[in-house]
């Protein structure tokens, strides 16, 4: 067997391992610790790229070109929220190292995720991402630096997470029972062709398939923030320290939402008009409740909660198509969707860094106090919107596409009139900046770390708009994985 | 000379924010850079033939089948012309308007010169709508911060309502790409391959364009955007809207819906020509009814733009050479009447038709070119406003009978209120409340006077503009009625 497969992940996990128990010499200086953490993930993203691609024990764990363009997301998305984070540790009164720690360790989960090709390990995997998330989530319960009701809120976020995420993985779990109990397998490939000499035998599918995967689809609906499993995501992103937020807006949702296409993909595509339907009306609904409910939203961390519960919809278009260039718009999707996102919560994290606040109105004039600052969440929010040539469009446009190409006229329309509406409260944010004025001149501090992943997160924005051909090759080799 | 406007913003956001004649003299600079492109370009250009000139084309994304395509024809030539030159006026003419926010205010501008031009150069569905879309941010900033009144709301009306209808052409562009085959956003090819399309989805499609172009150019009922954005942009910013932008709606119909859904055009012609004449009537009814100045130029300029819709929906080559030279004419002459007001606005802080009078014993010079220029939008001869309406009505008549007698009444309309805001402003007594006003300055004129030296070479002389349009008009024609 070729371990070397494995090397990437194995790297990762013991360089977490390296971080809690250099937490314990190392007294001063943690954020140290930081920067320790950003050598491991661009040293595990070197691995990940240079490795092959394979299968290791008997197809419990798919190394291809799928898995490693989803490693790709999460390493780069850990990268801008530990870079993001640094200056935020600093003010922690304890468990700063274990910060870290625990970021690796989830992005250990997700690369194991992605790369499943079993049912159990990819149930073993979600946990450990999720049970990072959880702590994480819930990490300013007791800092006494921040003021009692962010302490109280973060609390609330982190254990209304570990209650519903523990739900969903039960929901998930007696899916995965159901399938094991009509198929007699866990790995992936062997569902698939028992389902299909099952079908081709019965010319049609049994209750029990039907229950299990709405059992699967209400499990991952929960990790991806699908209406109507979505009650739970404004709550933990406005509780969440805003780096964890920002962690979960991307890494965690591509996380699922790779573990949902490998699933759906492998075992399920025979039965693809069976739940394809149901899908695009899950999309269509996240569309619309997303998008509306996010016009009303005073916070900004509230407001990028509701649109990323949109986003998911527009994303799930490609899901709907089930073609490869559906896949490969996903991917790609989520790719570009990771610079918009991120930098947007970034220029959230400088701003209230200084000014404490997060509320939408006090970014008021914010053009004049920090042009640069300004200009690029102007940028994050337009390409959000899908407005060309940022990268946002390219994505979208990609989409579409897709979802035109398989009829799919009916969603594509609402996500157009949903689109126009996700302009008002995009653009609302930019109207606060540039049109009003502010009473405070002072310009926000921007520290070298921020500025530096805010930089990144411009240039993969502008950059992949304008010249997206490396990463569409890319995304479109991780959607020649499956069958269809 | 697409992108030397863009290189500028780049240069210009580089600058100190004290530097504010720097951003001036250098906006001033990359934009003229473009109009002297321009005139070679219609040095250069050989109006005999229909064919695309002055290519420039590479491939740019093969994975989703994206070429950089640049070209240009009878269409786009007069319309990138007008592009650079409206470009550098409203430049110059904003060296004095805008004191606040000089660089932003420059490098918004250049950055929607950038979008207009490529708007007009583009064959490439792809690029096409990357251009379409640029011009919206720009303009929503433009208007928003340097505006005034109710200057946010009007900017976010006209950036959700354009938006609305863009994302209905991107889904009919993706329509064409998949029906197609081979799969291509190549324009020419699509327009080549037409005859693949099946009735019924040439309607549907179509349906979808009209919905992007008509409600830039605006076509009733989708025109409420425009009295409101044009009141309360800056007054450089009104002159593009009005001179360009409503235009790249009609290019979109000339350019795309025409050549490319000929059968969805003709299925559409009787409602289209009725939406038109409800545009001029309409529009010129609202217009008697103004009490402020710049906002009946507004309402005018959705009169004037029901006469290139008339002109397109004949599908004739007069009419639709006449909808061509109306686009030029109502560039020129709007754009200098957004500027004359503006000159006026900046002095005398009210645009109220009913607060003036007399002020052709105050500012002779200023009366003069005022009167010149409503006198050529209400279509007097020797006047280019005349011709291209002359034009349109000669050419849509063969096709529409009843409504284009019908259409003549919206003239007079046209007539009757220019000349009613020529009296009640420039003639009568002088209301003394205006002694302190000053002449229009010697910048000013700067600007105006060569829209005015073309408006009435255009309007004496029209044999050079139709006969470079004349090949791609014929072009489009034969390619709709077969």
């Amino acid at each position: 067997m070729n371990y070397q497969l494995l090397l990437p992940e194995i790297f990762l996990f013991l360089w977490a391992i390296l971080i809690f128990v250099l937490d314990f010499f190392w007294k001063r200086g943690k954020q140290n610790l930081g920067y320790l953490a950003l050598i491991g993930v661009a040293i595990t993203m070197f691995l990940s790229l240079t490795s092959q691609n394979g299968e290791l024990f008997g197809g419990m764990f798919l190394a291809d070109s799928f898995s490693s363009f989803f490693n790709f997301i999460f390493l780069l998305c850990g990268f801008l929220t530990i870079f993001s984070s640094i200056n935020f540790i600093r003010k922690l009164s304890s468990h700063q190292g274990e910060y870290f720690a625990l970021l690796l360790l989830s992005m250990v989960g997700m690369m194991f995720l992605a790369s499943a090709g079993e049912l159990i390990t990819l149930y073993v995997a979600l946990e450990l991402t999720t049970i990072s998330l959880y702590v994480l989530a819930a990490y300013l319960k007791n800092d006494s630096f921040a003021p009692l009701t962010t302490r109280s809120k973060s609390s609330e976020a982190g254990l209304k997470y570990l209650i519903l995420g523990g739900v969903s993985s039960g929901l998930l779990l007696y899916g995965i029972s159901l399938i094991f109990g009509l198929t007699g397998t866990t790995f992936l490939k062997g569902i698939k062709m028992t389902l299909i000499t099952t079908f081709l035998t019965y010319q049609k599918i049994g209750p029990a398939l039907i229950l299990s995967l709405i059992f699967f689809i209400a499990g991952f609906g929960f990790k991806l923030a699908l209406v109507p499993f979505h009650m739970w995501v404004p709550d933990v992103y406005e509780g969440a320290p805003t780096p964890i937020t920002a962690f979960l807006s991307v890494a965690s949702k591509a996380a699922g939402l790779a573990a949902f296409v490998r699933v759906f993909f492998q075992s399920f595509l025979v039965f693809q008009v069976d739940w394809a339907l149901l899908i695009a009306v899950l999309a269509a609904l996240a569309m619309i409740i997303g998008n509306v409910i996010a016009l009303v939203q005073t916070n900004i961390k509230r407001m990028l909660a509701y649109s990323s519960i949109a986003q998911i919809g527009y994303i799930l278009l490609g899901v709907v198509a089930a073609t490869s260039r559906g896949v490969a718009s996903v991917s790609f999707y989520l790719f570009v969707y990771l610079f918009a996102n991120m930098g947007a919560f970034i220029a959230a994290i400088t701003f209230s860094n200084t000014t404490g606040s997060d509320e939408i109105k006090d970014y008021a004039g914010l053009s004049q106090r920090s042009p640069a600052l300004a200009a690029m969440m102007a940028v994050f929010m337009l390409s959000l919107v899908g407005i060309p040539p940022l990268a946002g469009f390219t994505g979208k446009y990609y989409l579409f596409s897709a979802a035109i190409e398989q009829k799919y006229f009916w969603l594509v329309v609402i996500a157009i009139l949903t689109s126009v509406i996700s302009l008002y409260y995009y653009v609302g944010v930019i109207r606060q900046m540039y049109f009003q004025t502010s009473t405070v001149e002072k310009p926000i501090a921007m520290p070298i770390a921020l500025k530096v992943s805010l930089i990144i997160s411009v240039i993969g924005v502008l950059l992949f708009g304008i010249y997206p051909n490396i990463f569409l090759n890319f995304a479109t080799q991780a959607a020649l994985v499956f069958h269809y | 000379m697409i992108f030397t406007p863009f290189l500028g913003m780049i240069v210009i956001l580089f600058l100190k924010k004290e530097q504010e004649n720097a951003a001036r003299y250098l906006a001033g600079f990359f934009s003229f850079v473009p109009l002297v492109l321009s005139f070679i370009l219609l040095a250069k250009y050989d109006g005999s033939t229909s064919q695309i000139q002055f290519v420039e084309k590479f491939d740019w994304i093969p994975s989703l089948g994206v070429t950089y395509y640049l070209g240009a024809d009878g269409l786009s030539v007069p319309m990138l012309c007008l592009t650079a030159l409206l470009g550098f006026v409203s430049v110059i003419y904003s060296f004095g308007d805008i004191k606040e926010r000089v660089k932003q205010y420059f490098a918004f501008l250049l950055l929607l010169e950038v979008g207009m031009m490529g708007v007009f150069a583009a064959l490439d569905f792809f690029l096409f709508y990357i251009f379409w879309e640029i011009v919206l941010v720009p303009m929503y900033f433009l208007i928003g911060i340097w505006g005034h009144g109710r200057k946010e709301y009007s900017a976010i009306k006209f950036f959700l309502y354009t938006l609305f209808g863009s994302l209905f052409m991107l889904v009919g562009i993706l329509a064409l790409y998949f029906t197609v085959e081979p799969h291509t956003l190549n324009m020419m090819t699509l327009i080549e391959k037409a005859s693949q399309l099946t009735r019924g989805f040439q309607v549907i499609v179509f349906v979808a364009f009209y919905l992007a172009f008509a409600i830039k150019v605006p076509v009733f009922p989708f025109h409420t955007w425009l009295p409101d954005a044009h009141v309360d942009a800056p007054t450089a910013v009104s002159v593009i809207l009005a001179g360009i932008l409503l235009k790249m709606g009609i290019y979109g119909f000339l350019r795309i819906s025409y050549p490319m859904f000929p059968q969805g055009a003709i299925y559409f012609a009787l409602p289209i020509g009725i939406l038109a004449l409800i545009n001029i009537v309409y529009g010129a009814l609202v217009c008697m009814a103004q009490k402020d100045l710049k906002k009946m130029i507004a309402y005018s300029s959705v009169s004037h733009m029901g006469y290139c819709m008339l002109g397109i929906a004949a599908i004739t080559v007069t009419g639709i050479s006449g909808c061509v030279f109306q686009m030029v004419s109502h560039g020129l002459i709007t754009g200098a009447l957004f500027l004359l007001v503006g000159v006026l606005y900046e002095r005398a802080h009210t645009r109220e038709i009913g607060a003036f009078g007399g002020l052709w014993i105050k500012l002779p010079v200023y009366s003069g070119i005022m009167i010149l220029f409503c006198l050529g939008s209400l279509g007097l001869p020797g006047l280019s406003g005349f011709v291209s309406e002359f034009m349109v009505f000669i050419g849509s008549y063969p096709s529409f009978k009843v409504i284009v007698p019908l259409a003549v009444i919206g003239v007079v309309i046209t007539a009757a209120y220019f000349l009613r805001m020529i009296q009640r402003m420039f003639l009568g007594t002088f209301n003394t409340q205006w002694e302190a006003l000053t002449e229009i300055s010697g910048r000013e004129i700067f600007t105006v006077v060569p829209l005015a030296i073309l408006m009435i070479g255009i309007g004496v002389y029209p044999a050079p503009l139709v006969n470079m349009i004349k090949a791609t008009m014929e072009n489009i024609v034969h390619l709709v009625s077969g």
